[in-house]
């Protein structure tokens, strides 16, 4: 069995969640090869062939362009998987080359089934695991879910290029816009969701942050909703945190958001849900309405 | 101008999700549905497109599903789309994204759209896959994961959202696609006039059997709750007896609590 594996760079630099891709051709026990678009200093660790498509040509995002060298590598390597992450250039991308390799996808993998893969569904509540019919198959894996593995080694590389149009203009990356505290290195974050209800219950969040001696944090519904400003987000689009007490208010856990949080030392959810998805990482759950327990809590902290 | 707007009716995720009488999917008893939120940021953008050019596109809004799913129709309609496509199909829950995407594209080869507008996912499904298909299988040029939109004489310029905050600005010249990240724009509540509107506003509903000319390419095998990772504590019960506790388990395992 072989997996084509497509690395991701950007700003000329692979991007380590590319090693996840050996995770998960090593669970499948398949041969691997890798397709880049990149340069020679964004070569993985790895001793196998590389096709290595030069960025300073095709860009970084460049999907008409990306998805045509992929084909490339797929016609000379023969694969049975094409394996993307599951992330903005992943699910840009892999959609494009399954529909250009008359092939089936499955999205965002978390694990192996029989004759299949499991994925998420139903905002990461449930589990389906469903069949490819035909080949290749493209799969795109979510992040986190297969450990990374750096196989080391210095790369065969194959120099790998396409013709064709590109209909779209990258214009460039515009850098995160970091205002506000630096989440990063609170000791404590309290963190309010949609289940906070509306604005005006912030401050009851902002009480027991203040109790407790910790920040503020968000996550992206509350800031979305223009509830609370961007530099307060937690996850992968927001701050990446890590303090010794999170405690998660309201907050379902979508994916993006738990991948922002989860090593924090000890985390509190407070959902109404007890089957949210913020229940697989946290500590305690406790299962109430935030409105009334978080008052109450803080209440009793306070005396 | 040509507007197309596509959106899915999906369960309140804060349901209680059982398996189907085939273990494949979930059972529809006792689920309330909605519009998928991604969509509603994908009406919005396009009613915002409507005003800006003086209302003179026209916005069409297509939906693939069962009966039910003309309450999202209305929705969609309420808040702005000027007239409606029901793609009736009342096993819509077993198609995979491939075929979703043929149905759609199906239908609007040959309409001649400048633009048309997804949710970047569904909230139950999630493949990310749809948006994407329709514009390969259409020719269109496509941008998916978008968080800002501009449009000025036929051409789009977009903000991608990616991963730790960074955005990539990306310019598309019309037809293109563009799939809609959650945060886009504030999508608006209909108002009772525009509600009462839209109920007078066309809607046409095609049989799924004329648009559908491919077989899956994925078979659903199974539908479950995930395996718990276990470890944690649940807390159920009287809030001052949860607080009680909650306090206790703070102190014994950790040194925040002074």
């Amino acid at each position: 069995m072989k997996t084509l594996l497509v690395g991701e760079c950007r700003d000329g630099r692979l991007l380590e969640h590319s090693y996840e891709l050996f995770g998960f051709a090593s669970q499948l026990g398949a041969e691997t090869a890798m397709v880049l678009v990149g340069n020679e200093g964004a070569l993985p660790s790895y001793g196998g062939t590389v096709y290595l498509a030069d960025a300073a040509k095709y860009g970084e995002y460049n999907p008409d362009l990306h998805k045509l060298l992929v084909q490339a590598a797929v016609e000379r390597e023969k694969p049975d998987y094409v394996v993307f992450m599951h992330t903005s250039y992943g699910w840009d991308l892999a959609p494009r080359v399954a529909a250009l390799l008359k092939a089936p996808q499955v999205s965002e993998v978390v694990a192996l089934a029989e004759g299949g893969f499991e994925r998420p569904c139903c905002s990461q509540k449930m589990r389906q695991v469903v069949k490819p019919v035909g080949a290749p198959v493209v799969v795109t894996l979510q992040g986190g879910a297969f450990p990374a593995l750096v196989p080391g080694g210095m790369p065969q590389k194959q120099p790998l290029e396409a013709e064709g149009e590109a209909r779209s203009e990258f214009l460039g990356y515009e850098a995160a816009v970091r205002k506000g505290v630096d989440l990063t290195r609170a000791e404590i974050i309290v963190s309010a969701g949609r289940g906070v209800g509306k604005k005006e219950n912030l401050p009851v969040i902002a009480e027991l942050a203040r109790v407790l001696g910790g920040e503020v944090g968000a996550s992206r519904p509350v800031v979305d909703s223009g509830w609370m400003e961007a530099g307060a987000q937690v996850g992968v689009t927001g701050q990446t945190v890590s303090p010794k007490l999170y405690v998660a208010c309201g907050i379902s856990g979508a994916i993006q958001h738990l991948a922002g949080m989860k090593k924090s030392g000890f985390i509190v959810a407070i959902n109404k849900d007890k089957d949210a998805p913020i229940g697989e990482v946290a500590d305690v759950l406790v299962v109430a309405d935030v409105m009334q327990f978080v008052p109450a809590l803080t209440a009793k902290l306070a005396k | 101008m040509k507007i197309l707007v596509c959106v899915k009716q999906v369960p309140d995720m804060e349901s209680r999700f059982r398996p189907d009488a085939d273990g494949v999917w979930y059972a529809e008893t006792d689920l309330a549905f909605r519009v998928n939120e991604y969509d509603e940021y994908a009406i919005e953008q396009a009613v915002l497109l409507k005003e800006q050019l003086g209302g003179e596109p026209e916005i069409t809004l297509l939906c693939v599903g069962p009966d039910r799913v003309v309450e999202a129709i209305k929705k969609g309609l309420a808040m702005g789309a000027d007239r409606a496509v029901h793609v009736r199909d009342q096993a819509s829950h077993l198609k995979d994204p491939f075929q979703i995407a043929s149905i759609i594209a199906a239908y609007a080869k040959g309409e001649g759209f400048d633009l048309i507008f997804t949710g970047m996912q569904s909230l139950d499904r999630g493949s990310s896959q749809v948006g994407v298909g329709i514009a390969e299988m259409l020719g269109y040029p496509c941008a998916t994961t978008v968080v800002g939109f501009e449009y000025a004489d036929g051409t789009v310029t977009v903000k991608r959202e990616l991963e730790g905050g960074v955005k990539g600005t990306v310019r598309l010249k019309t037809p293109a696609l563009v799939t809609c990240q959650l945060g886009l724009n504030q999508p608006r509540y209909p108002t009772l006039p525009n509600i009462m509107k839209a109920k007078k506003k066309e809607v046409s509903v095609i049989p799924v059997e004329q648009l559908l000319q491919q077989d899956a390419r994925l078979v659903m095998a199974q539908f479950r709750a995930p395996a718990k990772k276990g470890g944690g504590v649940v807390l159920e019960g009287d809030v001052a007896d949860q607080v009680d506790r909650l306090i206790g388990i703070l102190k014994d395992k950790t040194a925040v609590l002074r």
